[in-house]
């Protein structure tokens, strides 16, 4: 699925960086009704975790009241270059996935 | 003498104004709803929440419920010792009153989240910060919708 990541790609050792991601779900909530009055099933994202070289530095539940196609902006402390990690897991079984390099000077 | 426009406008509205003022004055100043507050004390606990130290941007005024830019951060330096495990924020009107949990460490470097949320009503938006001493800190904003979200009919 397609996914927009935003890691700055070069920092200094022990900069602060910003993180931003963005995919692409239609997070039906399950409270909407089709004009025949059938209930809309649920089919959102439930978890997003953010790895940064295997460790786990940021990680979030959404819930229904997150909008549609999930934007998530949040901070990370770079020590050594490596890679960021990002995997998104929702209802049906539902799972992406996207990484992203940053080099440390 | 037959009752004038003038009169009974005055009576019915003396009768409205008596009427409310019971059902404000036993409602406390914050009235959270049974959900919002159930919600609450599901990640809280019986533990106490403080107010203050985290800070909640939300546009007091949106015209799409369907999504509302919001940034929670807490002050914090986000050390080993003193950092923030979490955040988890709260509404009051949708139906359901989570919008996201959000869990942090020392190597987020900043405790911030920004997002986009659905309300499905003018309400109350509650965050709740959880520090690394699993003290509670709250904050609260309120929201006016003039396009609701969630539960619109498809088409």
């Amino acid at each position: 699925m397609a996914a927009l990541i935003n890691v700055p790609s070069k920092a200094k050792r022990g900069d602060i960086v910003e993180i931003r991601t963005l995919t692409s779900h239609i997070m039906e909530t399950g409270f909407r009704h089709t004009a025949d009055g059938n209930l809309v099933p649920r089919n959102i994202i439930t978890s997003f975790t953010c790895r940064y070289n295997g460790a786990e530095i940021f990680r979030a539940d959404l819930f229904p009241a997150i909008a549609a196609n999930p934007y998530l902006s949040f901070f990370a402390v770079v020590k050594e270059s490596g890679k960021f990690e990002f995997e998104w897991i929702g209802d049906n079984g539902y799972s992406s996935a996207a990484s992203a390099s940053i080099t440390v000077e | 003498m037959p009752t004038t426009r003038r009169q009974f406008l005055s009576l019915a509205g003396g009768a409205t104004v008596a009427g409310t003022i019971p059902i404000v004055t036993l409602r406390p100043l914050e009235a959270t709803p049974a959900m919002l507050n159930a919600a609450i004390r599901n990640v809280v606990g019986e533990a106490q929440i403080h107010t203050g130290r985290i800070k909640l941007d939300i546009p007091p005024l949106v015209e799409n419920g369907n999504t509302v830019p919001m940034t929670v951060s807490v002050a914090s330096p986000m050390t080993a010792d003193d950092h923030v495990k979490s955040i988890h924020v709260f509404n009051e009107k949708n139906p359901q009153p989570n919008i996201g949990n959000f869990y942090f460490g020392p190597a987020s470097g900043r405790a911030q989240v920004s997002t986009r949320i659905r309300l499905a009503d003018t309400q109350k938006v509650v965050a709740i910060a959880r520090l690394s001493d699993d003290t509670f800190w709250q904050i609260a904003a309120d929201v006016v919708v003039t396009l609701a979200a969630c539960t619109e009919e498809m088409n």
